[in-house]
């Protein structure tokens, strides 16, 4: 286990008293140049953490957005290595997180892809099809590895199964905020508070949530209860018009997670 | 099995934490089950009652003497609604009135497995939806108003490869959105513990009725036991009461497409590599890169990339042969089996008779094979009329 870089930006973030926002992108998509001029782009807007996605051909967690750009992305040549390479010539100041499926890593070689992935600049590693305790041997070569391996938390999790998915995690935790594949909703359920209560219970770790935030309206929702906002799939549509409309998002959500720290601030100084 | 879930080092739960919950209730539910006996009874009452089980086991005369040995067919085809499928949607339907799930979805290729959810579902008054590759839809027709005939919703795969693959990733996302409400009726022994045991319980009838009836008639067990191998349901649920009997034979036959050294075949176990798809480790079609290759076999119902763990973990043991049959020597096989007995087999069923025909080397006049014969070929006919009518 090696997450200090991720665990520095956290310890600056609570300083600041600022929450984290971490885009997500589709590696190779629309193209591989203009993914890596995205990549740059939400570093240079503010992001906190940037999740870049591995594409894959099956991904079953995925709405439409990230299913199309993982297509695209494949179509054009992308490859595991090829999403190394694209972190690496990135040089990004913020953490990055690998985002993905199993089957791509595996077919790598998952001690490969670990030391491969820490040289290149990833500092943690998030699976969607791999929860915790199905693997110990996966899981075990992970803790061992350079990269923190960051837990999901499901609105399904039992109370009992948490305590396990939680049990030795590192980096932050990752709440999905709702039932469903990621993609945009048109309203958050009232359900992200109490999921977020109840991990903030269980840990001492950072609580970020996603799946579904699409707005700076969202985000800024969301803000009030979780240390950092997870936006993905509406930023991947933005990019269809390019990346500076895909950079207008990005402010967007950054001001409005301002003024959220801001607003969550005062309701924690009043409670105190 | 090394582990709950696992055969030796394939099968497991690799889905989203979403559906974690949701498989322990299930193996919870399916474990209280199995050491049911009134659910064990009223599942033998369904299968008996409405089901048409037990299902003959037919002798073939006159492909015997083609093939130099005697040849005897497990009649799953003569179940409701014509094909094996049944016997696990019904199980499964069960489990999910335990579980007090209103909303049942299921993928389909052929469309077998979709008419046998559609139909368990109309009988219990549950809602049925049932995800299906559009091009699935377009050769397989019949069965897409079979299911709409029977009350449930058909929707279109448009995805990926528009077939089987791709109809199980819109089921399983469905699931992830619906699972406190909604049992997913997976149609093969594939998918995340507990599917991959759970379905082969429910198709392990095959097997036990079929090898009563073999020692009944012929005094002995069969020399070789032959089924085509898809996900691989039926496959599984006829060799699962021979495992033990280690001087019968048995072989899968898996989709050569057209042939397995054009790269255009469904042959998992004979041409795929270790790999992670649909929430299980077994073998899958994939490129070095870990991305999924698309399958291709003129059966819709073998059409996949993947293949059920336990038949991985068989086929390391060297416990079962797996062959390959072409779309071509497959299609071969469904005319001779008109001709020869009067019984038009599935597309699918098509290709372990194939390899029946091709094997009359093997064998000697004493022995005795078994085959099953998963399904009836009439949501076949139009496309092998199709077929014939583009190489005339």
């Amino acid at each position: 286990m090696s997450d200090a870089a991720i665990r520095v930006r956290w310890q600056q973030l609570s300083e600041r008293r600022r929450t984290a926002l971490i885009p997500y992108l589709t590696a190779g998509y629309p193209t591989r140049d203009a993914s890596l001029s995205a990549l740059r782009m939400v570093a240079d807007c503010g992001a906190d953490f940037v999740e870049v996605g591995i594409p894959f051909t099956d991904p079953l967690a995925d709405g439409p957005v990230i299913q199309r750009s993982s297509h695209v992305a494949l179509q054009q040549g992308m490859s595991v290595k090829g999403v190394l390479e694209l972190v690496r010539e990135a040089a990004l100041e913020i953490p990055v997180i690998a985002f993905g499926y199993l089957n791509p890593v595996l077919a790598y070689g998952l001690p490969r892809f670990l030391e491969e992935a820490a040289a290149a600049g990833v500092a943690g590693l998030l699976i969607t099809d791999l929860p915790r305790g199905e693997d110990a041997e996966l899981e075990r070569q992970v803790r061992e590895s350079d990269l923190a391996l960051i837990p999901l938390v499901a609105p399904t999790t039992t109370d009992e199964r948490l305590p396990r998915v939680l049990e030795a995690a590192e980096g932050f935790v990752y709440v999905i905020s709702r039932l469903g594949v990621t993609g945009a909703v048109t309203s958050l359920d009232g359900g992200v508070e109490s999921a977020v209560g109840r991990v903030r219970r269980a840990t001492r770790l950072p609580v970020a949530v996603g799946f579904g935030i699409a707005s700076g309206e969202q985000a800024a929702t969301a803000a009030r209860y979780a240390d950092g906002v997870v936006v993905g799939s509406a930023l991947v549509r933005r990019l269809d018009d390019g990346v500076d409309a895909a950079r207008d998002l990005m402010n967007e959500l950054r001001g409005a997670l301002k003024v959220g720290a801001a607003v969550a601030q005062a309701v924690r100084d009043e409670a105190d | 099995m090394a582990e709950q879930g696992r055969f030796g080092p394939y099968g497991g739960r690799y889905v989203p934490e979403t559906l974690v919950a949701a498989l322990d209730e299930l193996v919870r539910v399916y474990e209280e089950a199995a050491a049911d006996r009134a659910f064990q009874a009223e599942l033998e009452h369904l299968l008996t009652t409405y089901a048409g089980r037990p299902t003959p086991l037919s002798e073939a005369p006159r492909l015997s003497e083609r093939v130099g040995c005697r040849v005897l067919l497990k009649r799953e085809d003569l179940t409701h609604t014509g094909a094996h499928k049944i016997n696990n949607t019904l199980g499964q339907i069960l489990l999910a009135r335990r579980m007090g799930k209103q909303r049942i979805i299921a993928e389909t290729g052929a469309g077998q497995h979709g008419v046998a959810t559609a139909t368990a579902c109309a009988h219990f008054g549950l809602e049925c939806v049932v995800y299906m590759g559009e091009e699935d839809m377009a050769r397989q027709h019949l069965n897409v108003f079979r299911m709409e005939l029977l009350g449930a919703t058909v929707v279109p795969v448009g995805s990926g490869t528009r077939t089987l693959k791709d109809a199980t990733n819109e089921a399983l996302r469905d699931w992830v959105a619906t699972v406190t409400t909604t049992h997913y009726v997976i149609g093969s022994v594939v998918g995340p513990d507990p599917f991959p045991r759970m379905v082969r319980d429910f198709q392990s009838v095959i097997g036990r009725e079929a090898r009563a009836q073999v020692l009944d008639r012929v005094g002995k067990l069969p020399e070789w036991v032959v089924a085509c191998v898809g996900g691989g349901s039926n496959a599984i649920g006829m060799f699962h009461a021979f495992l033990d009997d280690s001087d019968v034979r048995l072989v899968g036959v898996e989709a050569g497409g057209d042939g397995v050294e054009s790269g255009r075949h469904a042959a998992s176990l004979s041409a795929g590599t270790p790999g992670v798809l649909h929430g299980s480790l077994s073998y899958v079609l994939q490129d070095t890169d870990g991305q999924v290759l698309p399958a291709h076999s003129i059966a819709a119902g073998l059409d996949y990339p993947g293949v059920g763990p336990e038949h991985a973990y068989l086929r390391d043991s060297g416990r079962v042969q797996y062959y390959t049959v072409t779309d071509r020597e497959a299609i071969e096989a469904f005319y001779a089996l008109g001709r020869t007995e009067g019984i038009l087999p599935a597309l699918e069923s098509a290709h372990a008779l194939a390899w029946v025909l091709d094997s009359a080397d093997r064998w000697s006049a004493s022995d005795v094979v078994l085959f099953t014969l998963s399904g009836r070929g009439d949501k076949d006919v139009a496309h092998v009329a199709e077929q014939a009518g583009q190489s005339a």
